[in-house]
């Protein structure tokens, strides 16, 4: 099932939802003639459409808003806080193009603080798939939770079938004693092919699809960090604010430390271009990240990695 | 008003060029074609005709500005760039390398770019400060802002407007490229914005609206600057989505567009007048 027919499904059975966007219609391009006047598109307006979204959620809805994630969680950031953060509004955010999706755009389009960001806020749940049968799998407990919450949409395929989601839980792929691969999002599907090319080095490689970053898994990160020699964070995310911290904070909070290597940008936006080159250019191929743990090269073949289309 | 100081027929040489830098440039990732071709002729005559910006004079305190606030039309930009002499005209087969930095958005790195954009609404205010300190400095440069007609969505436009007029900045002209489409919808099928020209006049500016792909048009306008004492100016330039291409124009499903090879090939015939290109790339690209 796609991003848009579970959204059109939910939507069509239950009278709370109204879908929103601020003309960004790639995920939505159907849903105004099924939903009628339950679909708003408020124009270019990230701000006046949140606080409209805080508005329908008074009156008992349930807003899920659209718009690139870097205006969804920097423009209306103060809107966000203020109008669905301090009431505990159910206003859900869909943000599209986040991390090294917006691949040719530039730095004004680069989310890439949006989780540090949306974190932050008291209320608000946050979280990232790694895939669209991830996504697809985890929305229906995210949009049935009282809280505001902010989503990373990415409508990715990989070739992984993932578990059931559980409330605040992670995905525990594999478990290793050597290396354990902390990510979530786009780079699952290269942590994917990382995690094959170090097995053949012969390593023990545990990898976990972090999933929910807020609440987040603290007992998956304290038994991965301890019971692996190295635990890797990737994310395509400023080093600051993101997994990376988020690791840090649980550690600190249980008294516990680990030898950690964060693969994130730290302080630089990312070079714009095509999303297989951008990964290329900032190391973030699976390749790269496994010769990044190894520190030596390797043999291995990075398998092609598909340019997004964002199209119908 | 003064004559049009470039020789007969060279705008329009100069604006057909542009456009074939823009097609050139809507393949192998693509670009927003439709809205860099509806600025082409607008952007070719301020640097042509209105401005002083010229390679010499970039770092110059005294040189004119442009801020380009639209962004995703910076083909058009870098296009007439090329053919100004600011920028190698070989740079521009970089189009989404990573060894340069011409990608969907203007950004500084590029000499003549005097502010990165992409996010709506934000180079009117940016453009209004550099305005201000003008006025603080007793300069007579001019501020030029090029707004899209759905970027003025964005909230913040309209804050600018109402600042402008309180500080009487008539050193500032905001320039609407009213091409009728946002993304994907016809600015008046979503959130109508007419009557523009009252909508200004009520925040305080002098306005003029006039066919932005008519260079007499333009230079009777801009010649006119400044409009009033003491008023912000706004150009309203009524333009089409995709000038120059038939089979692009005004079509709301051909915002951003990623062309084959063979489209590329045809599209510049078109622009020629050869024919009318049968495109089978995907429509409603999203970027």
């Amino acid at each position: 099932m796609s991003y848009e027919e579970l959204l059109t499904q939910t939507a069509l059975s239950d009278e709370r939802f109204i879908v929103m966007t601020a003309e960004n219609r790639a995920l939505v391009r159907n849903i105004p003639a099924k939903l009628g006047n339950r679909f708003i598109d408020t124009g270019i307006t990230e701000q006046t459409m949140i606080g409209a979204a805080a508005g329908l959620a008074l009156r008992g809805r349930v807003p899920v808003v659209h718009a690139l994630a870097s205006f969804l969680s920097m423009r209306a950031f103060e809107f966000v806080r203020t109008d669905a953060g301090i009431p505990n509004l159910p206003v859900k955010l869909s943000s599209f193009i986040p991390g090294f999706l917006s691949d040719g755009n530039g730095p004004t389009h680069q989310a890439i603080e949006d989780i540090s960001l949306m974190r932050g806020i008291p209320n608000m749940t946050v979280f990232a798939p790694a895939d669209e049968q991830d996504l697809v799998e985890m929305l229906p407990q995210i949009w049935n939770c009282p809280n505001p919450s902010y989503v990373r949409i990415n409508t990715r395929p990989t070739s992984y079938q993932h578990s059931t989601f559980q409330w605040g839980k992670a995905e525990v792929i594999s478990v290793g004693e050597d290396v354990t691969i902390l990510t979530y999002g786009l780079l699952f599907e290269q942590a994917l092919v990382a995690v094959e090319m170090l097995k053949n080095e012969g390593l023990s490689i545990g990898l976990i699809n972090m999933r929910s970053l807020k609440p987040v898994d603290e007992q998956a990160i304290i038994r991965a960090t301890q019971s692996s020699g190295l635990t890797v964070t990737l994310e395509d995310h400023f080093l600051t604010g993101g997994l990376y911290s988020i690791v840090a904070e649980v550690l600190l909070k249980n008294q516990l430390t680990a030898k950690v290597l964060p693969l994130a940008l730290n302080e630089k936006w990312f070079k714009p271009s095509l999303l297989p080159n951008v990964l290329e250019y900032e190391g973030f191929t699976g390749k790269q990240i496994a010769e990044k743990i190894l520190g030596y090269q390797t043999r291995s073949i990075q398998p092609e990695i598909s340019v997004p289309q964002f199209s119908e | 008003m003064r004559n049009i100081k470039t020789e007969p027929g060279k705008l329009e040489a100069t604006a057909l060029k542009v456009r074939e830098h823009i097609i050139k440039m809507s393949t192998d990732g693509g670009c927003f074609v439709g809205a860099s071709l509806s600025a082409a002729d607008l952007i070719v005559y301020l640097y042509s005709e209105f401005l002083n910006i010229n390679k010499n004079n970039l770092g110059d305190p005294n040189r004119d500005y442009l801020f380009l606030s639209k962004g995703h039309d910076v083909p058009a930009l870098y296009g007439t760039f090329a053919e100004l002499g600011l920028l190698e005209k070989d740079r521009l087969k970089n189009h989404l390398s990573v060894d340069d930095h011409i990608y969907w958005h203007p950004n500084t790195h590029i000499p003549g770019i005097e502010f990165h954009s992409g996010s709506l609404g934000h180079l009117p205010s940016v453009a209004l400060g550099v305005a201000m300190d003008i006025k603080i400095k007793g300069g007579t440069n001019k501020v030029i802002c090029i707004m899209g007609d759905g970027e003025l969505n964005e909230g913040t436009c309209w804050e600018a407007v109402l600042v402008a007029s309180a500080y009487k900045l008539d050193n500032l002209i905001f320039v609407i490229d009213r091409n009728q489409f946002q993304a994907n919808m016809a600015t008046e099928d979503l959130i109508p914005l007419e009557p523009l020209h009252d909508k200004f006049t009520a925040f305080g500016a002098a306005v003029k609206r006039i066919n932005g792909h008519s260079f007499e048009a333009l230079h009777e306008a801009f010649s006119a600057f400044p409009f009033e004492t003491g008023k912000l100016n706004v150009v309203i330039a009524d333009t089409v989505r995709g000038k120059g291409l038939p089979s692009i124009e005004r079509r709301a499903d051909r915002w951003f567009c990623n062309f084959n090879a063979t489209e590329v090939e045809d599209l510049l015939k078109e622009l020629h007048g050869e024919h009318i290109t049968q495109l089978t790339s995907e429509t409603l690209v999203v970027r």
